[in-house]
């Protein structure tokens, strides 16, 4: 019978709206379901791991009551699963949270999983670490270390749905594993099924960043047109128990899937399409067919699967200093020029105003930015339009945030000591969290998962206070 | 490439879509030919060599190509390109997201009305 996977989020940030439409077709067609969010990505982990740093009760995805809230009852009621990476750097949080929404829906009898293992960080002096492929340089000073999280597979979800979780709570875990697992738990897949695992781990790939399969992220007007942006659809992709996969979404939505769209998708954030990695099979795309087999229904298959690979990866973050950025515009008559000239007035006011070691960049949004370099090799090479509307935009970095602030204080100051005609500045810094990738060994992550016991949680939070 | 006087250029965005991912320091940009009969065309011109000639102002230091003749597709992976990265780049766009239209903004010599007649002729 067809496994419905049906997407609700797919980064932190996402519409909260989405899984709405997405739960009512899923209860209407009455098949074997579950509803997966993927609100964790390396900058989102790294903020994450920051705020539970500054406030112990928080570092868990900070729009989970409105991600959950409007289909929390309806998912219970249905026996559709739920399973989120809203845990982030506080699964334990998350969870507590989910119960205390589930009691006000009128169901305080939930079962939560809460899967546990990827936090390494303790351990991390001790065991066996890689570099990520051509990754390089000196692992970061214990007190400069944030976080390290290990990219756990689909076991330990599968685990926490076999202890009958109606909604699963992890941190990092390999996005398409929130997918594999609910196939894994239905159609008892072994773990050595590489071509299945390969399909499933796809079925993931192509739903986890939600509408990104599904016309958002997509239209080009006139070349690419997408229908209904506003109110795009999240995918629902139909499993069968041979690995066959379909794209579709809710009926009545917008957006579309097409093959374009899935093709976009299907190669997103892949590298080698004959080998991509993930913690429970590496996946073979080079024969892959994505055909449309009926309006918003797309097909894809020819996946196949080789072994998982021996080690985990791992991501560091660790603090690296403060970043700044501030931006005034200049319109009308020689805007150009008068943004230029704001650029070399703030560009030597810095060589003496700030130290040398300060790393700045200079933007003129509206004729060359994001496709630019560092050192404004775009803005040196082409000529702007003389009149139109430009926004000067610094962006600096340093370990210490008094520089930051100077810096940026800057181009504030063009206000009444720059050219004519400046307005709208804008100004703000932030402390910059790095990352990098390590490779761990399976044997070093001990990953599994409990249901979630909020009395057990309740009297260790006051133990811990106690302290 | 043969270059003849009967041959009009056109930017790849008129000829196929793209979307670009970041992992790190590595950006991939998913290449797909809206009519797979170009897809030869891109396989042609979109070559290592010229994708990390146009992105030589960004400091990318390697260009892997792979081609996925059953998606009318080539996978373009670079290699630092991104100068830090999400959590690193001062750039505003720090994944390097927009960086799928930098690429569309490459030239592409198609054959020209002659050419194309001729060959229907054949």
């Amino acid at each position: 019978m067809t496994f419905l996977l049906g997407s609700g989020a797919g980064f932190s940030g996402d519409r909260t709206d989405a899984a709405i439409p997405v739960v009512a077709e899923l209860i209407r067609r009455g098949q074997p379901a579950a509803l997966l969010f993927e609100t964790l990505g390396e900058r989102t982990l790294a903020a994450a791991h920051r705020a539970r740093h500054d406030d112990p009760g928080s570092g868990f995805e900070p729009l989970l009551d409105e991600l959950l809230e409007p289909v929390l009852a309806d998912c219970l009621d249905n026996g559709i699963a739920i399973l989120g990476n809203f845990g982030a750097a506080n699964p334990a949080g998350a969870c507590e949270r989910v119960r205390v929404l589930a009691e006000q829906a009128g169901r305080g009898d939930i079962r939560i999983g809460h899967v546990q293992g990827d936090d390494i960080r303790s351990r991390l002096s001790s065991i066996d670490l890689l570099h990520w492929e051509t990754e390089s340089g000196e692992m970061p000073g214990e007190e400069a270390l944030i976080s390290a999280n290990v990219y756990l597979g689909a076991a330990p979800l599968v685990e926490a749905l076999s202890q009958g979780a109606e909604v699963v709570v992890t941190g990092r875990v390999a996005d398409p594993a929130l997918f594999l697992a609910p196939l894994m738990h239905h159609f008892g897949w072994a773990w050595d099924d590489w071509d299945r695992l390969a399909a499933g781990t796809m079925a993931g790939h192509l739903g986890e960043c939600g509408a990104q399969v599904s016309g958002g992220y997509f239209a080009d007007p006139g070349l690419k047109d997408v229908p209904g942006l506003a109110t795009v659809g999240y995918p629902i992709i139909e499993v069968e128990e041979d690995g066959s996969l379909v794209v579709t979404k809710p009926p009545g939505t917008g957006g579309c899937v097409t093959e374009r769209t899935v093709k976009e998708q299907l190669l997103y954030e892949v590298h080698d399409p004959g080998s991509y990695l993930t913690p429970d099979v590496v996946v073979d795309l080079s024969d892959a067919r994505v055909v449309e087999i009926g309006p918003d229904r797309v097909a894809v298959s020819g996946i196949r699967g080789r072994p998982a690979p021996e080690r985990l990866k791992t991501t560091v973050c660790y603090a690296g200093g403060w970043q700044g950025e501030a931006e005034i515009s200049y319109a009308g008559p020689n805007a150009f020029g008068r943004a230029r000239l704001a650029a070399e007035v703030l560009r030597e006011r810095l060589t003496f105003r700030a130290p040398p070691e300060l790393r700045s960049r200079l933007d003129i949004i509206g004729h060359a930015s994001v496709f630019d370099s560092d050192t404004g090799d775009l803005q040196q090479q082409t000529a702007g339009q003389e009149n139109g509307d430009y926004r000067l935009r610094l962006a600096v970095e340093h370990p210490e945030r008094r520089w930051v602030e100077r810096a940026t204080q800057e181009l504030l100051a063009l206000y009444c000591a720059g050219p004519a005609g400046g307005g709208g500045v804008r100004r703000q810094f932030q402390r910059r969290v790095c990352t990098a990738s390590y490779l761990v060994k399976r044997s070093d992550v001990e990953a599994f998962a409990t249901l979630y016991d909020a009395t057990w949680n309740n009297e260790r939070s006051h133990d811990h206070g106690a302290q | 490439m043969v270059r003849s006087e009967d041959e009009v250029t056109v930017s790849l965005h008129r000829l196929a879509h793209a979307r670009a991912g970041d992992k790190g320091e590595r950006l991939n940009l998913a290449l797909f030919a809206y009519d797979p009969r170009h897809y030869d065309i891109l396989l042609a011109q979109v070559t290592e060599v010229r994708v990390k000639a146009l992105f030589s102002h960004r400091g990318v230091s390697r260009v892997r190509r792979y081609p996925l003749p059953g998606l009318a597709g080539i996978n373009l992976v670079l290699d630092d390109v991104l100068q830090g990265g999400v959590n690193g780049a001062l750039n505003l766009d720090g994944h390097g997201k927009t960086l799928s239209f930098l690429l569309l903004g490459m030239e592409i010599a198609l054959p020209g009305t002659q050419q194309r007649k001729r060959a229907a002729d054949h």
